[in-house]
């Protein structure tokens, strides 16, 4: 059993933890780096609550050992809001259009929406659908989820 | 669900991968973007002692078209793979099919050749090297050999690649005649699920619009990808009508035994199998004679 020392960045930040071969990048990042907006749901790469983006792209930090991660680029949805802590214009939408129910899928829901709209500043509701397909509410309440991307998606554009 | 403890250690290249592999025991295992290894582990459905990172290695990554075949190297993204206009261009059906693989998460971590390793009899990506005949090349400190995809595809999630072997590519051929079409089709729960029952065609049509070269094969109805050989030859020199398809297909309930499970049971396999590879000939042709 190897244990190893993982540097990273994380929302801009350069980080540094101790973990076994096998935690996962999530547990990593909550349990040891304190970032806990991270959920852990399935832990096996079903439900993607724990979404965070990695080197530029959504990934599932359940599928991911932390040691893999040495070096790379982390956001989470605590990388999200502004510098000055406010929401972000996706979180705000999220907030406006009561995008959450119990909420537990909800970093995970604006992780993917967030890397969805910097690749596509106009996405229609079949792109919304597909960026979250991977991503379950078991509120499910999806509807809302893709009104508040929409509204972020134009408030983005300066619609 | 954490996996049990495990050793791990990073390679740079393939010759490094080979020789970690030959010095470590038959229970190391590779890992690539780890989309079913992880999951599998954490279930201790798999317990590997050591845990070989191919991620990174620079050769182990890219496409390309090298005379009449397109070459993806093993640990090529998925989601890469997807986005590359050599392989929309050069391969259409992988491109259609790397659509229903997985969702946007998976695929920015799966690879190509995770997913050939894996063997999943449902998979699309051993569906399509197994319609297209594609080729699998492996390494080991013994040397390299390139294996055909009716010899790598042994049995449900298993290959015949011996455990020092490394995958390192994949190889598509290419059909370069104007007249071809390509047609994939599935049934899953949700889209981006397993599929049910898939199917894959590429066909070429002559002047009169006569099918000269025809490839079919399904997954999810039987332990791996099959190819249809006795729809192939009964559809060859014909014009591929309605008709003429259905009555080729007749045979596929015959030839395959899947296997029932809690999403759909094997007669629904068994007769949806059938429909997909229908349709997936239709569009294959309608393609070709645009």
């Amino acid at each position: 059993m190897s244990e190893h020392t993982i540097k990273l960045t994380v929302n801009g930040r350069e980080m540094e933890g101790r973990a076994e071969a096998r935690t996962t990048l999530v547990d990593f990042l909550r349990d040891a780096l304190d970032l806990t907006g991270t959920h852990v749901g399935c832990e096996h790469g079903v439900c993607g609550a724990c979404s965070v983006v990695m080197d530029g792209v959504p990934v599932r930090s359940c599928l991911i050992y932390a040691v893999q991660a040495e070096g790379a680029q982390i956001t989470t949805v605590e990388g999200l809001e502004g510098a000055d802590g406010a929401l972000s214009p996706l979180q705000d939408a999220f907030w406006e259009n009561h995008a959450m129910q119990c909420g537990y899928c909800t970093p995970g829901m604006l992780i993917a929406t967030h890397a969805l709209l910097q690749e596509n500043p106009d996405p229609d509701d079949e792109a919304i659908r597909e960026a979250i397909g991977g991503n379950l509410c078991r509120c499910t309440g999806y509807q809302q989820i893709v009104e508040a991307v929409k509204m972020a998606a134009a408030k983005m554009r300066g619609a | 669900m954490k996996a049990a403890p495990f050793d791990y250690m990073r390679v740079a290249s393939i010759d490094e991968t080979c020789k970690a592999l030959a010095e470590a025991g038959d229970d190391a295992r590779l890992i690539a973007g780890g989309q079913t290894l992880v999951p599998l582990m954490a279930m201790r459905m798999a317990r590997p002692s050591l845990l070989i990172d191919i991620n990174g290695i620079e050769e182990l990554t890219g496409i390309a078209v090298e005379g009449d075949e397109l070459v993806i190297k093993a640990c090529t993204r998925q989601a890469d793979t997807l986005a590359s206009d050599i392989v929309r261009e050069a391969c259409p059906l992988l491109a259609d099919a790397l659509s229903h693989v997985g969702h946007t998460q998976t695929r920015n971590r799966g690879t190509v050749g995770g997913s050939l390793c894996n063997a999943d009899p449902s998979a699309e990506i051993p569906l399509i090297a197994r319609t297209l005949d594609a080729t699998m090349t492996a390494r080991s400190a013994a040397g390299e050999r390139r294996i055909a995809a009716a010899d790598f595809f042994d049995f449900a999630m298993t290959t015949s690649l011996e455990p020092q072997e490394c995958l390192t590519e994949v190889r598509f051929p290419i059909w370069r005649d104007p007249d071809t079409g390509h047609g994939f089709h599935e049934v899953s729960i949700r889209d981006s699920d397993f599929a049910l029952a898939a199917a894959a065609a590429q066909a070429t049509l002559d002047a009169a619009g006569n099918c000269t070269r025809l490839n079919v094969a399904i997954g999810g109805a039987s332990p791996t990808a099959m190819r249809l050989g006795p729809v192939e030859a009964a559809l060859t020199g014909t014009d591929l009508s309605d008709e003429a398809i259905k009555d080729a297909s007749a045979v596929i309930a015959d030839l395959v035994e899947p296997q029932g499970d809690v999403h759909a049971n094997a007669d629904y396999r068994r007769r949806v199998v059938r429909v997909m590879a229908i349709r997936a000939i239709a569009s294959a042709r309608d393609e070709a004679k645009e």
